[in-house]
């Protein structure tokens, strides 16, 4: 085996590196056009997600203020934010209470709205288009700034109180109404839940409720025993994705306070805190720590939401 | 007791009812903020009616240009960063889609598993390191932070629905072309992309409103007043004038609207088959 000849070697090598070129040019012809196809996303994905998402894990061990470079603090962020940060809790607290009042009640008038729509009625579009509006121009600033001056102290809210001899209170600047504010901007851009609603309605077969109202079930039974059945999954997707929009919503709440998140912390969102400590106080160790948790609750939320759906959630497919 | 008819009549005529209420305490603060912004100042909060008495677009003038800065400046720092990340997003989402949805290469499942994943991940955990990054390349108060990534593909949302698009066109046509000597580009750009034009609508109209109407980007890089986006001017007209010139701001608000309502007018139907797409595919 040791001794073979120096000929043999050689022959040996460019037969390998022959095969090798021709393999690299094989899996190349094979692989390149994916590849070249896929450049824009592999360098976005390693230097503006993956790279990020590790960076901010290990920043989140350390304290950084952008001037000086980072020191390593171990568990000192997580400490503080579990046990010290008094604002911390505030935050989580506005933001689950936001989360559990805002989702369920957009969704429930989502859901009233489009079985409305659903009956065939006249001007439909109209109405759907009406609906819809405001869910589109919601996210902007300039929604935010109305929503200011309507639960303002003049604002529109106190003055329609007023035509009926209420006098209503500086609901933006109140720490126990300014959460309801917006959790009401919240609510009132129910539109794109109600259209996800509205086809999934269009998918229930008409049969099932002539079925149904021969048996003599009456209007409520049919929604209990086919409506809402049949379209969990819809109520599932929309729940999921508007709780997770929720745990993220930042500007309405930046612009009502004014990037306070007061009156005394009654505003401020888990975002809010978030921004400010990043680029208020230049504390970009904690703010990594704070994105983290975030990605923690949001991904706890998501799997309970996931493993609780088979109890609840029907697939029609299943059924068979 | 109430005939069948008669019934069925008062019924239709309560969903009337309850659907013109819910129409109005919708549109109701929108049609609030236009007749404001078309009355004198002292007029807002005293004249409660939705037609002013006299139309009167001062507020229109002179919010225009109350920040020192004007708003033509503003809309145009709006409109350049639109429209380069419509463009960015629809080129490098669609790359990426035909990638996936048509190519074959090496570690295919892994790469589409971490994009799906991508989808997931809150945006605030690459929020500091993409500053600091940004903050090192010296691209901070440029608009580059805002635009560049776009035309990396790192919405994720797109991809998605350009995959499940291009997976619905038929199979015999890129095996026609190839028979006919075209390449994976030529397939791309001369077969593909004509082909998915309602996709690729949506995509772009999608992309027009999130970075219309985006403030946390804006507000983190874009510190020079003359580099402002639409949002942070009206943020900055807020604080600028407190409890003040009320009827400007709506003014400037209302204007600010203009973009979004107009592509809402004209895509309407793109717009809502595009929420309901991700929806309705298990």
């Amino acid at each position: 085996m040791v001794a073979s000849t120096v000929a043999e070697r050689g022959g040996a090598e460019r037969v390998a590196s022959r095969s090798l070129t021709t393999r690299v040019a094989r899996a190349f012809r094979r692989n390149g056009p994916g590849y070249l196809f896929l450049t824009p996303w592999l360098i976005g994905f390693f230097g503006l997600t993956l790279g990020p998402t590790i960076a901010s894990l290990v920043l989140s061990f350390t304290n950084y203020s952008l001037l000086e470079p980072p020191t390593w603090a171990g568990l000192e962020n997580y400490h503080y934010a579990f046990f010290e940060d008094g604002d911390l809790r505030d935050a989580v607290g506005v933001t689950f209470s936001y989360v559990l009042w805002s989702v369920p009640l957009k969704l429930a008038i989502a859901l009233g709205l489009a079985m409305l729509l659903d009956r065939g009625i006249r001007a439909a579009a109209f109405f759907r288009a009406v609906f819809y509006l405001p869910s589109l121009l919601g996210a902007s600033v300039a929604i935010a700034v109305l929503w200011r001056q309507i639960f303002g102290d003049q604002g529109l809210v106190n003055h329609v109180l007023a035509l009926f001899g209420f006098t209503g209170p500086s609901w933006i600047t109140h720490p126990s109404y300014s959460l309801w504010t917006l959790v009401a901007l919240a609510v009132w851009q129910f539109g794109s839940p109600m259209i996800i609603f509205l086809a999934g309605l269009r998918q229930i077969p008409t049969d099932l409720y002539e079925a149904a109202a021969m048996d003599g079930a009456g209007q409520f039974r049919q929604f209990y025993k086919i409506t809402l059945p049949l379209l969990t999954p819809v109520v599932f997707f929309n729940l999921v994705l508007q709780a997770i929009d929720a745990f993220k919503a930042f500007t309405p709440a930046f612009i009502i306070s004014s990037g306070t998140g007061g009156p005394i912390n009654s505003t401020l969102f888990y975002t809010l805190y978030l921004y400010q400590q990043a680029f208020g106080y230049f504390r970009m160790g904690y703010a990594s720590a704070l994105a983290w948790l975030l990605l923690v609750i949001i991904a706890v939320f998501t799997a309970v939401a996931f493993l609780t759906s088979r109890s609840w959630v029907y697939y029609q497919d299943e059924a068979h | 007791m109430p005939q069948p008819a008669s019934r069925a009549a008062a019924a239709a005529l309560l969903r009337y009812a309850l659907m013109f209420c819910a129409a109005v305490v919708m549109i109701y603060p929108l049609l609030w903020m236009i007749s404001s912004a078309l009355k004198p100042e002292q007029d807002i909060f005293t004249d409660v009616s939705l037609i002013p008495k006299e139309w009167n677009f001062d507020n229109f003038i002179n919010g225009w240009t109350a920040l020192g800065v004007s708003f033509t400046t503003f809309f145009e720092n709006s409109i350049i960063i639109a429209v380069f990340c419509v463009i960015g997003n629809v080129l490098a989402c669609s790359l990426t889609a035909y990638a996936f949805a048509r190519l074959e290469f090496r570690l295919k499942r892994l790469w589409f598993a971490l994009m799906l994943g991508t989808l997931m991940l809150p945006y605030h955990v690459t929020l500091v390191p993409q500053y600091i990054l940004f903050l090192h390349l010296g691209w901070v108060n440029t608009f580059l932070p805002l635009i560049v990534p776009k035309f990396l593909a790192v919405d994720a949302f797109f991809i998605f629905l350009m995959v499940q698009f291009f997976r619905g066109l038929p199979r015999e046509i890129d095996e026609a072309a190839i028979m006919d000597g075209c390449g994976p580009w030529r397939i791309y750009w001369r077969i593909m992309m004509p082909l998915s034009m309602p996709v690729l609508a949506t995509a772009a109209i999608f992309s027009f409103i999130f970075t219309y109407d985006d403030f946390l980007g804006p507000l983190i890089y874009l510190n020079d007043i003359r580099d402002y986006t639409v949002p942070l001017a009206l943020r900055n007209f807020v604080d600028a004038t407190g409890e003040s010139r009320f009827g400007q701001l709506f003014a400037m608000s209302t204007l600010s609207l203009i973009p979004v309502f107009i592509m809402f007018l004209s895509f309407q139907r793109l717009i809502i088959r595009g929420i309901t797409l991700g929806a309705l595919k298990h």
